[in-house]
């Protein structure tokens, strides 16, 4: 047990450093949790799969400060991301509308300050689509985000956390256009074209190439003021892939200028509306564009949606099919959950023990270690990114501090707790302070720390389907990967087994625990 | 386990100001009113707790002796957890407890207090023959001035935290020394 935990350490120690390992090694490929970026970031990766560069794929990282984070910190060598992203959210700057210009900003400004190159843009804009359905347009004589600002007082609004928090998000918008909403509430990405047509939303923010928008006949409001920079797709690349494989560099250059707006619709269209899953997607892609050959590998192997047939069969079916690859994440998330556990009781007990004598600081002390277990664990993982990268060790690092709080609150309130006859008779009959704690207080209390480790079991179990979004794999990984491509039966795939292992572990550490308190409970 | 705000305790002669309190516990065998077990340890490793904190190879055998003294058979008793014991018992434990290490002095704060009437009897009983076959200094705190005259060589009346009286039962019943004493000997149904 313990050597395998060492390896699995050791591997996730080598994850992180392979961004500074000399070549040669594979190009980490990753991607942004939505469709569009899984389907292009499987292009890059099996483009330069097909010209003999090995690959790691890293699809589905948290988000835009998570990837770009990842990759400015060497974590990852390339994923696809849009020159407006870059101009408004990452570098914070004004936007500007024309789009050779952004391009040139972007480029210098990443270069000069992360040292990350933007490779000459892919061909198609993809621009934020502010839509609505046909109905709603017509009632209201909607056409443009003006008339939006000027009717729309009494419409509900669904968009992605993203969308709510970024400048040239619904900020500028509202700045912009004067748009005030009934009310806006955070939707994913992957429900919110169901809320609309559903009737739960009114509006909702889009990506212009959705393919979504046309399924669902909805009317996109034009930004006639325009607000939005133009936001070109684009490979960035980090520096250390430029040190080391300018070949691979002139590898991804191979598909600038190469998909227009027309291609990339089509593509998201058959991953969002067909089902087909995103490497077939990606190999007809480049087939159709010549950049590889009909015989080219099919390399289908981790990628997003590998394995998933075009046909939609029942999720049974799809849990057989998937079995290994499930129980191999299974093992991993346990392996997650049972590192951070251990890691937390090792720190957590003693520091409880060490507070019931030092009761003048126990109260800070773990009023601190409770405001950890208040950030949201993206936010968490997020801050990170710049100490650790991605990948396991941040993993691990925060589900460590997510289970440090139920473990060392119970243990300094079950050993202050201890009954007092006991202790006292300990005392009177000459006991030294530190035998009592060993022999009397620590036993009795053993029952309510073993319900704290408990509840930071369920609690990690849970919390390390987040793991996903930094790479770090696990149940997490058929959840987020699920919820990018609207594909209930892979978000099944890995939420049924987490919660199941969340069920299994609370009911074993819970005989535990009632066998603890049968043993020590006292009468 | 308190420091005295005036005045000396001596034991064997010796003042005990000034000695290490975990060593001098040791010396002094102790019986709380609640028997005080350690509920995670089974009778005979409770028995056996004085003898083992004094680092005795045979605490487990003292202990079993200590048992057999008052009435249990170790056999029989040793092995069971606290819980499965009535009250009668477990303070027979707590008395086998404090005297497995043969202490010089006793000390029982209201052991019989928290037991039926019956129980009571039996235990006094018991303890009144141990003490005398074994000729061990007891210090015996009770609310109870019956108990107290039918367990004691001396009492020692205390009120507001100062002595009214001390004597032997027989003085203390034909002399009280103060009207309080009397008032207390007429409450007990004792005058």
């Amino acid at each position: 047990m313990l050597r395998s935990l060492a390896a699995f350490v050791a591997l996730g120690l080598s994850a992180v450093q392979s961004g500074t390992a000399p070549t040669p090694r594979p190009v980490v490929v990753a991607s942004k949790p939505f469709g569009e970026s899984y389907i292009l970031a499987e292009m890059f990766a099996q483009l330069l799969e097909a010209r003999g560069i090995p690959v790691d794929r890293r699809l589905g990282l948290g988000a835009t400060q998570i990837a770009y984070g990842a990759l400015r910190s060497g974590s990852i060598d390339v994923y696809p991301e849009y020159t407006g992203t870059g101009l408004i959210a990452i570098l914070r700057l004004p936007p500007e509308p024309d789009a050779r210009a952004v391009f040139a900003h972007v480029a210098a400004a990443s270069a000069a300050r992360d040292s990350v190159r933007w490779l000459p843009p892919l061909g198609f804009e993809n621009t934020y689509a502010i839509a609505v359905r046909r109905g709603t347009a017509d009632s209201l004589h909607l056409a443009t985000l003006t008339d939006l600002a000027r009717s729309g007082m009494g419409l509900r609004g669904g968009f992605t956390a993203d969308f709510i928090g970024r400048p040239d998000g619904l900020p500028g918008l509202s700045r912009t256009y004067g748009v005030q909403l009934r009310d806006v509430r955070a939707l994913l990405p992957a429900v919110k074209y169901a809320a609309l047509a559903a009737g739960g939303v009114d509006v909702i923010d889009g990506f212009s190439t959705d393919g979504l928008i046309a399924r669902y006949d909805l009317v996109v409001l034009r930004d006639d003021r325009h607000f939005y920079p133009p936001y070109e797709a684009a490979a960035v690349v980090g520096a250390a892939l430029q040190r080391s494989n300018p070949a691979a560099i002139a590898v991804l250059t191979e598909l600038s200028d190469r998909i227009d707006e027309t291609r990339m619709r089509a593509l998201n269209r058959r991953l969002e509306v067909d089902g087909v899953p995103v490497a077939i997607i990606a190999a007809g892609a480049l087939r159709a564009l010549g950049l590889t050959s009909a015989g080219a590998p099919g390399t289908a192997d981790r990628s997003a949606g590998a394995g998933a047939g075009p046909d939609r069969g029942s999720l049974a079916e799809y849990l057989r099919a998937q079995r290994r690859p499930l129980a191999s994440m299974t093992a991993r998330h346990l392996l997650l959950v049972a590192v951070s556990l251990v890691a937390a009781i090792i720190v957590a007990l003693p520091l409880g023990i060490a507070l019931t004598t030092l009761p003048r600081y126990a109260d800070g002390v773990i009023r601190l270690i409770g405001a950890i277990q208040t950030l949201p664990g993206i936010a968490l993982l997020a801050f990170m990114i710049p100490l650790l990268g991605i990948g396991v060790v941040p993993a691990l690092v925060a589900l460590f501090l997510y289970s440090l709080y139920p473990i060392l609150r119970n243990t300094y309130e079950g050993v202050r707790g201890t009954d007092a006859g006991a202790v006292d008779a300990g005392e009177a009959l000459g006991m030294t302070t530190r035998q009592v704690m060993v022999y009397v207080r620590l036993p009795l209390a053993t029952p309510v720390i073993m319900a704290g480790v408990r509840t930071a079991a369920v609690i990690d179990v849970g919390t390390a389907t987040l793991a996903a979004f930094i790479g770090a794999g696990g149940l997490g990984d058929p959840i987020v990967t699920g919820l990018a491509l609207s594909d209930t039966r892979m978000i099944l795939s890995g939420a049924i087994p987490a919660a199941c292992l969340a069920l299994a572990v609370d009911t074993l550490l819970g005989a535990g625990q009632r066998l603890a308190a049968r043993r020590w409970g006292g009468d | 386990m308190v420091t005295p705000d005036a005045g000396t305790i001596f034991i064997d002669g010796a003042p005990t100001t000034g000695l290490d309190p975990v060593g001098l516990r040791r010396r002094i065998g102790y019986v709380p009113q609640d028997g005080g077990l350690l509920p995670h340890w089974r009778v005979r490793r409770n028995a056996a707790l004085v003898p083992w904190l004094l680092g005795h190879t045979d605490s487990a055998a003292r202990a079993d002796a200590a048992l057999g003294m008052v009435g249990l058979d170790p056999d029989v008793f040793g092995d069971r957890w606290p819980r499965e014991l009535s009250g009668g018992q477990r303070q027979r434990v707590a008395i086998a407890r404090a005297l497995a290490a043969r202490p010089a002095v006793l000390l029982l704060d209201e052991p019989f207090g928290a037991l039926d009437a019956i129980t009571r009897a039996d235990l006094q009983d018991a303890f009144r023959t141990l003490r005398h076959s074994l000729g061990t200094t007891a210090v015996l705190v009770t609310h109870d001035l019956r108990e107290a005259s039918a367990l004691a060589d001396r009492i020692a009346v205390l009120r507001h935290g100062r002595v009214e009286q001390v004597a032997t039962p027989d003085v203390l019943l034909a002399q009280p020394a103060t009207p309080y004493v009397a008032q207390l000997l007429a409450r007990a149904g004792l005058r």
